[in-house]
């Protein structure tokens, strides 16, 4: 069930320049989350922001009653949630979207693929996974290795794989030339650039792997009524902030053929 | 104390949801008891099923949005099939948004909603272009209003409330026209045409181009239109136009709205309808009005 509900800022870091990592604690039942879902942060006292911001649900831990944003700073919504501090408040209805799939046989090979900010939402759905049997390889991107934030994170989740523009760390090149993505694999998941998931969809489709993408656009309601935040879909426009924000590619070939 | 009168319409309390903000009200069921609401106007629907405009469809403005969403909806058929039987049961008016790009996809759509038992309501739609005339809105011209309006009124039997557009040089012009030909209420205002422009990409925002304005921004001129309108006809009118708290409710009472809908509200706080609800209780039970009607149109 979908909550509005003021939570409290208990945690707060900075992973690497432009993000901040904030662990959110609820203070009474907390509802339960799936990994890919994303909350809507109302923000306060800036002019200029009007409607709620989508975040990804970075990472949740159920006993504690918390759950953590990985937020970027790309504008003055998310500049206001950079400058919150641990004991203040965050307003965010919650849990929004159709998330990942966790239906995976224990033993699976699953990679999940992640670029920039949208390593996120990877982080608690490589831990699920793990709850599942299963042990993933996560394979991070970034232009170089500062812009590829909380990696540490992941390590205890499974294998994790880098790659880098620059070449700074891990493999040099995008995530797709990364030799482990060219091994068979049972289930992809991906979230990240749009041009990256597409790369990823298209390789997918190729080889025959199912695979999940997670995509980002614009939202007003982000419960499914307005219908602004659509996306191309093969069965029509779906909307990101309902059917999605994660889909299986199999509904998303004209997507991923469109460059 | 909150409870008004549209036409045939008997309303708990003055406070509805707009077309297009509100889906078909399941969508906000987490958040209030829908229940509580004085009615809620559902999604416009159309003769056939639409896929509306490309995505971007929105894009935030200085306190408001833009919205190009172009009545994506499943069509009519489908919602007196399927989308009816989910709502029907609940305890508020439901009334159906009508659009359509000709006056017989209007009278198509408005004659299968006269048939669902539960709808009490149509609310017309008339910002839609005219295919015939160039894509000119319908609601541009008083006589092209009235055409349509007239038209809709020889099938349709229940309470027939009119959605004005605001762009245009003579609401009250247009008011006017549409109470000759029958509406028995007018609903204003619809979104304000704008555009904005994406400075880095060199392009509008929206695939569309332009869209409608709504939010905060709109809500003087939405007042001033209200204003004028009221003081033009006799039939009730409905007020919206970036109404977000018991104050602007109250406001658009005064300036003779009858009853509100509240619309890009819903996206900053799904529970605020019940919030303008209790709120415009306290304000009444504050000031010593003892029937919200006793304000309604006092400017």
């Amino acid at each position: 069930m979908k909550e509005i509900h003021d939570f409290r800022i208990i945690e707060r870091t900075e992973p690497t320049a432009n993000y901040v990592r904030l662990v959110l604690h609820h203070g009474g039942t907390m509802q339960p989350i799936a990994p890919g879902q994303f909350v809507e942060v109302r923000v306060d006292g800036v002019p200029e922001v009007m409607l709620r911001r989508p975040i990804s649900i970075h990472d949740v831990d159920s006993d504690a009653g918390t759950l953590s944003l990985l937020i970027q700073v790309v504008g003055h919504g998310t500049r206001q949630m950079s400058t919150l501090k641990v004991g203040d408040k965050m307003n965010i209805v919650y849990p929004l979207g159709h998330g990942f799939s966790t239906d995976i046989a224990a033993g699976s090979q699953v990679l999940l693929v992640g670029g920039g900010a949208g390593i996120a939402p990877l982080l608690y759905l490589a831990k699920v996974l793990q709850t599942k049997g299963v042990r993933p390889t996560i394979l991070l991107g970034g232009r170089t290795a500062a812009l590829i934030p909380t990696r540490e994170l992941f390590e205890p989740c499974g294998e994790v794989c880098l790659a880098t523009d620059d070449g700074s760390l891990g493999h040099k090149g995008l995530v797709v030339e990364h030799p482990v993505f060219a091994q068979q694999w049972d289930m992809i998941y991906t979230c990240g650039p749009t041009p990256m998931m597409k790369a990823v969809a298209r390789s997918a489709a190729e080889r025959g792997i199912r695979c999940e993408v997670s995509l980002e656009n614009m939202m007003a309601c982000g419960v499914g009524a307005c219908l602004c935040c659509v996306t191309d879909t093969d069965d029509g426009h779906r909307c990101v902030c309902k059917e999605g924000p994660v889909f299986d590619i199999c509904t998303m070939h004209k997507w991923y053929e469109n460059k | 104390m909150l409870s008004v009168k549209v036409h045939n319409l008997q309303l708990k309390n003055p406070v509805m949801t707009a077309s297009g903000t509100f889906g078909y009200g399941e969508e906000f069921a987490d958040f209030i008891d829908l229940n509580r609401l004085g009615g809620f106007v559902v999604k416009g629907t159309t003769g056939s099923h639409r896929e509306g405009n490309p995505y971007p469809r929105m894009v935030e403005t200085p306190s408001g949005m833009l919205n190009s969403v172009g009545l994506q909806n499943g069509g009519v058929e489908k919602f007196c099939s399927e989308v009816y039987h989910r709502i029907k049961h609940l305890d508020t008016n439901i009334i159906v948004n009508v659009s359509g790009s000709s006056i017989e996809e209007y009278c198509s759509v408005a004659e299968q909603i006269d048939a669902l038992e539960k709808v009490p309501a149509i609310e017309l739609n008339i910002s839609c272009p005219n295919v015939k005339c160039g894509g000119m809105g319908f609601g541009t011209s008083p006589d092209m209003a009235a055409q349509v309006v007239a038209a809709v009124r020889k099938v349709y039997h229940k309470t027939l409330i009119v959605k004005l557009s605001p762009n245009v040089t003579s609401i009250a012009e247009i008011a006017k026209a549409v109470e000759g030909a029958g509406a028995d209420s007018v609903s204003l205002i619809n979104t304000l045409l704008g555009m904005a422009i994406d400075i880095e990409r060199r392009r509008p925002f929206m695939a569309n181009v332009t869209g409608g304005l709504s939010g905060p921004a709109v809500k003087p001129v939405a007042v001033r239109m209200v204003w004028q309108v009221a003081h033009a006809v006799k039939i009730p009118v409905v007020g919206l136009g970036g109404i977000c708290t018991a104050e602007d409710a109250i406001e658009f009472l005064m300036a003779g709205a009858t009853a509100i809908e509240v619309g890009t509200a819903n996206f900053i706080d799904p529970a605020v309808t019940v919030k303008i609800i209790d709120g415009m209780e306290a304000w009444c039970k504050k000031h010593g009005v003892n029937d919200i009607n006793e304000i309604i149109g006092i400017i």
